[in-house]
């Protein structure tokens, strides 16, 4: 697969490792500015798609681990959703047991919690979830495409880093 | 022939479909909403949460984003299963 | 009348996805189209819920006491897209499989060879 010139290469190099900040910021304040869970997951799924513009197929499959992706990202984000949505289970099921009003500071083990209770917990654990699926859709296409070249070229051309 | 037929009934479609999104009810005038006017009450005094439409997708209507995670979840698996490698010959 | 113009706007995009299905002979383009036809439809969803004069529904953003938006179409496509994302995933893997075994993925070169 021929690659694409010094100045873009670069510049997907650069830009890659923005995008986890600014992917992580869309997804910390869902329940503030618009944006959320699902939005800011696929986001963050953009660093692998920069990497694999700037260092070529060979490199990235050797350095990235697919386990990670799908146990640690996907698995346990879902996860988390659920046992989130369980734990309300005294009122009902999907009760929002953390909510406080939104004047009050309350002290102790729960300030560290936002004001709007499971909203924005449940923010954060989609958005895992779909970062790690959404890489790992990326990673098995690529790698797919491998299989089906009968004999595949021994290295590729112009990824001299 | 067989593409002149389809262009001619592919833009009468187009036509009747024009029709009818024209008289579903004026660009800007919805009507009688009671179900919007009790999310965008109740969103800040309840639930505290500024963001009316999260607190819809995680909160009151979180049934449906358990089904569309299981989409997703069921989607990434599935081509999992596709792209395996073969265990050689027989 | 002409000011239903977003309604019309979703109807030809709606024609130009469907002319798109049955008028080219690459299995690429046919995906394509059927993606202009699944966007065509999360733009109805989001201008059926237009109030005139009406903001943003986030109370941090917007002032004091301006109507709002109705938010609850916003919410539906936001579903609305996912799903569409798993659908064109699987379908181009599919077109990658078709790739392997036959060798092209021309339309009609398909439908005569056999296996």
């Amino acid at each position: 697969m021929r690659p694409l010139s010094v100045v873009v290469r670069t510049g997907c190099d650069f830009f890659a490792w923005f995008m986890i900040v600014f992917g992580v910021n869309i997804v910390l304040h869902g329940y503030m500015t618009p944006g959320g869970g699902f939005q800011g997951g696929a986001i963050i799924a953009t660093f692998l798609v920069f990497l694999l513009v700037a260092y070529g197929g060979k490199k990235v499959l050797s350095w990235a681990n697919e386990t990670i992706y799908e146990i640690l990202f996907e698995e346990l984000g879902l996860l988390c959703f659920f046992i989130l949505a369980f734990l309300g289970l005294n009122n009902s099921f999907f009760y929002n047991f953390l909510a406080v009003p939104l004047g009050t500071v309350s002290s102790g083990i729960l300030s560290i919690f936002p004001s709007s209770g499971t909203t924005a917990l449940m923010s954060v654990a989609v958005g895992i979830e779909v970062t790690g699926a959404l890489s790992l859709v990326i990673l098995t296409m690529f790698k797919g495409i491998r299989l089906f070249i009968q004999n595949p070229p021994e290295e590729e051309l112009g990824h001299d880093r | 022939m067989k593409k002149t037929i389809f262009i001619v009934a592919a833009i009468i479609l187009g036509a009747l479909v024009c029709g009818a999104l024209d008289n579903i009810h004026t660009f800007g005038e919805p009507g009688k909403t009671p179900m919007d006017d009790y999310f965008l009450a109740n969103s800040l005094k309840t639930l505290s949460t500024e963001n009316v439409v999260t607190s819809i997708v995680f909160d009151y209507r979180g049934f449906d984003t358990i089904g569309e995670a299981a989409v997703l979840f069921t989607a990434v698996c599935s081509i999992g299963a596709i792209f395996r490698e073969g265990r050689g010959k027989h | 009348m002409i000011g239903n113009a977003p309604f019309f706007a979703v109807g030809v995009l709606f024609l130009m996805g469907l002319l798109g299905i049955f008028m080219t002979k690459n299995l690429i383009k046919i995906a394509i189209a059927v993606t202009i036809l699944g966007s065509s439809v999360n733009i109805f969803l989001v201008a059926l819920g237009y109030r005139t004069g009406g903001t943003i529904p986030v109370h941090f953003l917007a002032g004091e006491g301006t109507t709002m938006v109705m938010p609850t179409p916003q919410a539906m496509t936001l579903t609305a897209i996912v799903i569409a994302l798993a659908t064109t995933a699987l379908l181009l893997s599919l077109i990658m499989l078709v790739w392997r075994h036959y060798g092209t993925i021309d339309v009609d070169e398909i439908r005569r060879l056999r296996g």
